[in-house]
């Protein structure tokens, strides 16, 4: 059910978000606020091998930000930590289905939490 | 679903009774009110004159004060920039409460551009302008002041009496946008002591596009559009006949109802204010706890983002509305139009923080069951959010670890 201006997966991922929690033994978590609408983003990764095996997310914030977050984590499980740096807000919105312009701040949040998440995946690895 | 509609606010449905009076209007008695020589126009005429009458009476003022126009913001604009431009010879200084509504607020560049300069009247944390405020900025060569009568997002009723006393003594002129106060609530022009106020039809059971503007006799104002002789010449172009006929009649359904709508607004709005609060924690009311619209509930709920909490209402089946930037222009081309509520900024309330606000605005058609089940149901839209806010989580471990 499209509500305004949000599609029809926007609305599906904000009333059913896939993988919201939290990870008890996550090697790799990213927090990202977006100061121009408060919205806080949480993102969990379970890292084996290279490869992200498990993704949740927390997030206060609009639809559109619950929904790209719940969309984020489905995109990146099973992804290498190279693939997942790849990962565009672009394509988080495209997979969405679009989002307003006024919203497209949202999916810039979920890439910039998948880059956190990752960087201190590496800072971990490192030390 | 059947839908639970507490977003009076924002609109309220059209009264069938007053769709009734409008219908001839709209097929047979399509005539223009100026052809006042032929019978076309005589009736509708004559319909205009009897709405002009009513509408008068709502807040006591006499037909010849008060002035058609096609919405709130544009009596709101014909009020500010007509009477800047009247009253120019004495000052160029103009003040608008900390809360006024874009329709006055947003006149500002355009009011600067043309040499005026604009100052703010500051208000406390229930929302009321501070009158000393007021004083000090009603300085030599002030012309006029914008003082809302009750502001729609927090629901306080300003003390407009206190400050027409204030501004008279001075000879600055006092406008009043009255749209979210008029047909709510008892409003009289004479006791108030303002100058001019804004009525809008849609927010009391009328139609929309149509408003009307209250000038008192006396106070000097120039048209802002110029045209024909309608309206006194204020307001040319013909008249949106229908419209001015349903605003008459609702306006005198108003007074004739409006003990009875105020004593049911009342008994429903407690028991949603206690209930909510009762049932809620770190849950913050906003506005004047007593001096504020009958009906009228608005709060905000820490780690909950208004938007969300006001699609999954939706979801529910309730409307309401929410001062959260992300649900405050949604439809703006980019995200420099998202910005939290400059009224809820205004009384205090953190930026970060007014993502949670919601407003919940009942009607005269609201019923007892509809507060009761949006009770049962705000609770639990709350915990769920909560449970997805990392800044929840949060708060519980430093809850935890402070104990």
């Amino acid at each position: 059910m499209p509500q305004g201006p949000y599609s029809d997966k926007v609305m599906d991922h904000f009333m059913n978000p896939r993988n919201m929690g939290e990870i008890e033994d996550a090697n790799a978590v990213g927090e990202v606020g977006n100061p121009a609408c408060g919205d806080v983003m949480r993102l969990y990764m379970k890292i084996e091998n290279g490869v992200i095996v498990d993704a949740k997310f927390k997030t206060f914030g609009c639809g559109a930000a619950i929904a790209s977050s719940s969309m984020t984590t489905e995109l990146i499980k099973g992804k290498t930590v190279d693939e997942a740096l790849k990962l565009s807000n672009e394509a988080v919105a495209e997979a969405l289905g679009g989002l307003p312009p006024a919203k497209q701040h949202c999916s810039v949040l979920a890439e910039d939490a998948v880059k956190a998440a990752l960087e201190d995946y590496k800072k971990k690895q490192g030390a | 679903m059947k839908r639970i509609y507490f977003d009076h606010a924002a609109t309220t449905p059209l009264d069938p009774r007053v769709l009734e009076t409008m219908m001839p209007y709209l097929t047979e008695q399509f005539g223009n009110p100026s052809s006042i020589l032929i019978e076309e126009g005589g009736i509708p005429h004559r319909a205009v004159g009897e709405a002009r009458a009513h509408v008068a009476a709502l807040i006591g003022a006499s037909p010849d004060e008060i002035v058609f126009t096609a919405s709130a913001t544009e009596s709101n604009n014909l009020a500010v920039k007509g009477l800047a431009l009247a009253n120019r010879q004495k000052g160029n200084r103009i003040l608008f409460s900390d809360i006024e509504h874009y329709s006055i607020t947003n006149q500002a560049d355009f009011l600067t551009g043309m040499g005026f300069e604009i100052d703010y009247i500051r208000v406390d944390t229930n929302g009321l302008i501070n009158l000393d405020d007021l004083r000090k900025k009603a300085s030599e060569g002030t012309i006029l002041a914008c003082i809302m009568y009750a502001n729609l997002e927090i629901g306080t009723i300003q003390p407009l009496k206190e400050a027409a006393l204030i501004l008279k003594e001075r000879g600055i002129i006092l406008h009043s946008d009255g749209a979210g106060a008029c047909g709510t609530i008892p409003v009289y022009v004479n006791d108030l002591g303002i100058d001019t106020m804004t009525l809008s039809s849609h927010q009391f059971y009328g139609p929309k596009g149509i408003a009307a503007l209250y000038i008192r006799k006396g106070v000097r104002l120039k048209p802002i559009i110029q045209g024909g002789y309608q309206e006194m010449g204020y307001r040319p172009g013909t008249e949106n006949v229908p419209a001015i006929v349903g605003f008459g009649e609702t306006s005198r359904l108003a007074m004739e109802e409006m003990g009875t709508r105020l004593e049911h607004l009342k008994t429903l709005s407690g028991r949603l204010w206690t209930g909510i609060d009762a049932s809620i924690d770190f849950l913050h009311f906003t506005g004047h706890p007593t001096q504020r619209l009958p009906g009228h509930v608005s709060f905000w709920i820490e780690f909950v983002e208004g938007e969300s909490l006001l699609m999954w209402l939706n979801l529910n089946g309730i409307a309401s509305s929410s001062g959260s930037a992300c649900a405050s222009n949604l439809m703006a081309i980019d995200e420099t139009g998202l910005k939290a509520s400059h009224v809820l900024t205004a009384i205090g309330v953190p930026p970060e923080i007014c993502h949670g606000s919601i407003a919940f605005s009942l009607g005269k058609n609201s019923t007892m069951e509809e507060v009761e089940l949006v009770l049962s149901i705000l609770p639990g839209i709350v915990t769920k959010l909560r449970e997805m806010s990392p800044l929840y989580s949060k708060f519980k471990e430093t809850q935890k670890g402070g104990m």
